[in-house]
């Protein structure tokens, strides 16, 4: 009896050793030389980070190898706050980057250590529509129309989302002044010609691209470029009279790094992203690059006279997360009857 | 089982088979580690919250609409499954023709095609843009980012539960009963329905039983054909992934751990019945 117990205990003991250390291997690396970065970042970026990781490695006085990991913007920045041991995090918008701030691993003031509210290149949103513009899409009052197919991701589960939300209402207040309950059934109306609500800004792409569904998709200005590029005979783009200046930020993921030893590296990957060379890459790839002169000279590709709310005239992202996007917030109540 | 070990073991002292203390142990341990610890923690995280905030978390309206969702697509795909699943393992079974080897493993590529693609694949079909979906939309049936849609990529998930299950009873069912049945008079639907249906009954209820399940916890095949409108298109499981993009960790577990209680209780119900009707027949 006695060695029937041993024995349970001791497969016990093996099976359980042999499932822990299985999960724990894998932190050996960086022995091998050179330096490893893991750049977490969000969906529409794949393309931008690809040829930059290049564009950095080639001038990089070490040996650097950058790893790219792309998703929803919320769940990329969950994903580094459960251990997903990213160096840099180059997210949607600040809030996703407040909250691994607040999960203790980004030092607070990350915004101010690079410039431009650590934004190294802006976009906006926009709508792009199919060749023809059949149901004549020009601002955002054509996407309450009876009969308009709209197609945008879910503010709760996609940063880009949330730019959308907000340019539409920074649009709608500006027609109805003071008057809330106008601007939030204007909202309603939007959404209630919402066709699929993707969890992701890529998946809406996906939807209206691939899918063919939707007569619009309201879209980050660089995606809306790349589907453009893509299939240029197939879409245009409409620029609305009122967006919103959407700012992707970027930071170190302190903690990590300093685990790692690559702070001074992810410093100097985040830093090059603001050199002339880079900020070209960004226009190149529809971002609009923060430099002002490098911006000019990409006048012809992007409509320079759009008028831009910042995320500040909400109040910041906390303000705008209570007000539309928590949970019984604006959002919900819109699709409640 | 047990009692068969234990008298092998009384009769000469030594079991027939030894490492029955060791397979029980690595049994307790898997079975700890991968299962109970982590459902545990469901329990444990959604303890976080009051039971005034559970219940508020849990009854809030979009979220019994996702419950609603989820369980009456499940509950359709499942019976769909049911009925499909009979067929396809009775031409498996039954018949020989050309390719039948080749069918015979095609019914479990739903279990190794990552469900995103099969959502992906399903959505691009039965859209109505698509080859499948824009023939059903001539008549003015919408499939992807409807109900239906739902259904589908869950019927998809669903069919090798429902095969694999039937499949070895129909292959051990004696055809002296149908034989019998035939001598004695019975027509042929009359011996499919009261001869062989019965003696499938409770491989189709554990079928349905775990095509039911799968439906409910589905998530990677669903989502892209959904639509995720909420109070129409959008399952618990996308409210769960809601909840955690959210950072809601609470909330997420407390709508994770309904969905587990009503799928434990489902089938317990359908396990009873099953167990239930195999002593009937065997009786």
């Amino acid at each position: 009896m006695k060695k029937k117990i041993t024995a349970v205990m001791l497969s016990v003991s093996v099976a359980a050793a042999a499932l822990f250390t299985g999960c724990g291997g894998g932190d050996n690396d960086g022995g091998s030389g050179g330096i490893e970065l893991l750049n977490v970042s969000y969906d529409p970026t794949r393309e931008f980070y690809a040829a930059y990781n290049e564009l950095f490695s080639d001038q990089f006085d070490q040996d650097v190898t950058i790893t790219q990991s792309h998703g929803g913007s919320g769940s990329q920045a969950r994903s580094v706050i459960e251990g997903n041991e990213a160096d840099v995090v180059t997210l949607a918008l600040a809030h996703d980057i407040t909250a691994i701030e607040n999960a203790g691993l980004i030092d607070s003031g990350w915004i101010d250590e690079f410039e431009g509210s650590s934004s190294p290149y802006t976009s906006t949103i926009v709508f792009l529509v199919r060749k023809g513009n059949e149901k004549n899409i020009k601002d955002w009052d054509d996407l309450v129309k009876d009969g308009v197919e709209v197609i945008t991701p879910n503010p709760k589960t996609s940063g880009g989302a949330c730019w959308n939300f907000l340019a539409a209402w920074a649009y709608q207040q500006e027609q109805d002044g003071e008057d809330e309950e106008a601007t939030k059934e204007f909202m309603k109306k939007l959404y209630e010609n919402v066709l699929v609500l993707d969890s992701g800004a890529r998946g809406a792409t996906n939807t209206f691209v691939e899918n063919g569904q939707g007569d619009v998709l309201i879209a980050w200005e660089n995606e809306a470029y790349l589907s453009m590029e893509e299939y240029p005979d197939e879409y245009e783009i409409v620029t609305p009279s009122v967006s919103i200046l959407a700012q992707p930020s970027v930071a170190i993921v302190d903690s990590n790094a300093k685990a790692h030893g690559t702070e001074e590296a992810a410093k100097a990957y985040l830093e090059y992203l603001y050199s002339d060379e880079a900020q070209r890459l960004a226009g190149e790839n529809y971002y609009r690059p923060f430099n002002e002169e490098i911006l000019q000279e990409f006048s012809d590709q992007f409509d320079l006279d759009m008028n831009l709310v910042t995320i500040d005239d909400f109040g910041g992202w906390d303000a705008a997360f209570e007000t539309y996007f928590d949970d019984g917030a604006v959002f919900d109540q819109i699709y409640e009857e | 089982m047990e009692q068969q070990i234990v008298k092998v073991k009384n009769k000469k002292g030594v079991k027939v088979i030894p490492g029955f203390g060791l397979s029980l142990g690595v049994t307790l341990a898997m079975l700890g580690c991968l299962v109970l610890i982590p459902l545990a923690s469901i329990f444990i995280s959604a303890a976080q919250l009051s039971f005034g905030e559970f219940i508020e978390t849990v009854t809030s309206r979009q979220v019994v609409s996702g419950y609603i969702v989820s369980f009456s697509c499940a509950f359709f795909a499942a019976l769909i499954n049911v009925v499909f699943g009979v067929i396809l393992a009775w031409v498996l079974v039954r018949y020989e023709f050309p390719g039948k080897r080749l069918m015979d493993g095609l019914i479990e590529l739903p279990f190794a095609l990552p469900t995103a693609v099969a959502g992906i694949s399903l959505t691009y079909l039965y859209s109505d843009q698509g080859w499948i979906g824009g023939l059903f939309d001539k008549i003015g049936v919408k499939i992807a980012y409807t109900r239906i849609g739902i259904t589908l990529a869950m019927v998809f998930v669903g069919i090798p539960f429902v095969v694999r299950a039937v499949q070895p009873i129909l292959e051990k069912l004696d055809r002296q009963y149908e034989e019998a049945a035939a001598m004695l008079g019975s027509g042929k639907l009359y011996t499919f329905f009261r001869v062989i249906l019965p003696e499938l009954f409770p491989a189709m209820l554990a079928g349905f039983g775990l095509a039911l399940a799968r439906g409910i916890g589905e998530y990677g095949s669903v989502v892209f054909i959904a639509g995720n409108i909420p109070y129409k298109t959008q399952i618990a499981p996308l409210l769960i992934m809601t909840k955690l993009e959210q950072y809601k960790y609470a909330d997420a577990t407390a709508i994770a751990l309904v969905l587990l209680v009503i799928s434990f209780l489902l089938m317990l119900v359908i396990n009873s019945v099953q167990i239930y009707m195999q002593r009937f027949s065997k009786a």
